[in-house]
Formats: C-alpha cells, sequence, structure tokens
C-alpha cells in the first residue's frame, strides 16, 4: 500500500441525515480507504443520526421531543425524497438489495474495518442534546470545527 | 505477454461499488510483493475505479479482459 503519510487525506462532513447522502458519504469514504488515503468522517447534525445507536434522545422538552421525531439509528435513515413515511425507505433498500449493492450498515461497517475516523460534532450534539453514549462505541472522538478544517486544509474535503 | 499464474483470485461478481475496489484493497494485503491477484467483477464500473485505484496505490494492473460480462483484472502487488 502507497505510504498513507504521504497520500492525500479526505475529510467528509456529514450534515444530512438522509439514506442515500449517507451512502454517498460512506461509499466515498471506504473508497478512500482503500486507497490508502487517511479518512476522517465529521458527523454534524443530521448526520449525527447515522452513528446513533438509536435509542430516544434528549433531557428537556424539546431536546426530547426532537429525540422522539428523530428517533432510530442508521437502519432508520430514509431517503432525501420520496420517503413516503418509511415506504420509499423500504422501497429503496429492496432495490439495491436486488442490485447487489452493499447496505448501508454494512458500508458504515465496512468504513470503520478499513479506519476511516468516524468523529461527531460536539456542538449539534450539545444542541440536541445527544450525548456520547447515545453514539455507537466505534465514533474515535468528538471534535470541534477546527478539526475538520485542519484535516481538510491536508487534502480532499468534501461536504455531504 | 506471457500468461500470467495468478497467486489468489478474488470473486467480486454481482458486488457493486464500493466493494470491487474495497475488497481488492483487503485482498491485496493477502499476497506478497511481486504476486499477481486476479479479480473477477460484473460491476461496469469496476473498469475504471479498478484501475483508478492501482493507478492510486502503485500496484500494477497488468492486463484487464472483458468477457461475458464479467471484467477479469490481472494486479501485481507493488508495495
Amino acid at each position: 500500500m502507497m505510504n498513507e503519510t504521504d497520500a492525500k487525506k479526505c475529510s467528509i462532513v456529514v450534515f444530512s441525515g438522509d439514506m442515500d447522502k449517507a451512502m454517498a458519504a460512506f461509499i466515498i469514504a471506504t473508497t478512500a480507504a482503500a486507497m490508502g488515503r487517511e479518512t476522517s468522517m465529521f458527523f454534524t447534525f443530521w448526520g449525527l443520526k447515522a452513528i446513533q445507536k438509536g435509542n430516544p434522545t434528549g433531557k428537556g422538552l424539546f431536546g426530547k421531543m426532537l429525540g422522539l421525531m428523530n428517533r432510530g439509528g442508521i437502519d432508520r435513515i430514509g431517503p432525501s425524497r420520496l420517503n413516503f413515511g418509511g415506504i420509499g425507505r423500504w422501497m429503496f433498500k429492496k432495490m439495491m438489495k436486488d442490485k447487489g449493492v452493499t447496505s448501508l450498515p454494512e458500508l458504515r461497517q465496512m468504513a470503520i474495518d478499513l479506519g476511516v475516523n468516524l468523529l461527531a460534532c460536539q456542538m449539534s450534539m450539545d444542541v440536541m442534546e445527544i450525548t456520547r453514549e447515545d453514539l455507537i462505541d466505534e465514533v474515535a472522538d468528538v471534535v470541534g470545527a477546527a478539526t475538520y478544517c485542519n484535516a481538510a486544509l491536508q487534502g480532499q474535503a468534501l461536504f455531504i | 505477454m506471457s500468461e500470467f499464474t495468478p497467486t489468489k483470485t478474488l470473486d467480486a461478481r454481482g458486488l457493486q461499488c464500493p466493494m470491487p475496489v474495497v475488497k481488492t484493497s483487503q485482498e491485496i494485503k493477502k499476497v506478497s510483493v511481486g504476486d499477481i491477484l486476479e479479480v473477477l467483477a460484473t460491476d461496469p464500473g469496476s473498469m475504471a475505479d479498478i484501475t483508478a485505484w492501482c493507478k492510486s496505490t502503485g500496484n500494477e494492473l497488468l492486463k484487464m479482459d472483458k468477457g461475458d460480462g464479467v471484467f477479469k483484472f490481472y494486479i501485481r502487488r507493488v508495495n
């Protein structure tokens, strides 16, 4: 494999909590990692859903309301359009399975296995009242914007 | 060029992006430097992808075959 320190880093901000966008993010991340590049994914705001365990979140009234409306882990994420209360999600999953496309949870595991850094945004976690314990164990760290900006300077930067 | 004898074959047929490239990156570690990995794929995107992966990682794409809807790649591990 190419020397990892020579290769350009890949830094992806995952802002969207949509299945289609999360898939694009994980596909790019796993491919970059497969090319021997140090890859990080910064999950922020709606993107946090892709790294949540799925338990109800929140402390205060609004936080709990949000946690209820936004409940579920990576398996409950729907497409950015045509979700129709979950039917669209089910249809897309079926179509992808029939065509041999790797599912989102499997893609996430693949990313973990390939050493992609899963990082969570401290600020959006605070706002949405999502705690470290609400996130999957494989999340490497909880960081701020400066961490992303720094990593992004050293290679490819994406906002999904 | 004479026929290659692959040390290992990766069957990625039926798998879609990004799996052909991801699995290639994992399998190449299991052959020694200088050995040849044969990769089978049905994903049409793999033609460009495997080529790009080889270019990016420095591994040598010796040959690419297309036949009966199956793409065959012969990759020599360089590093």
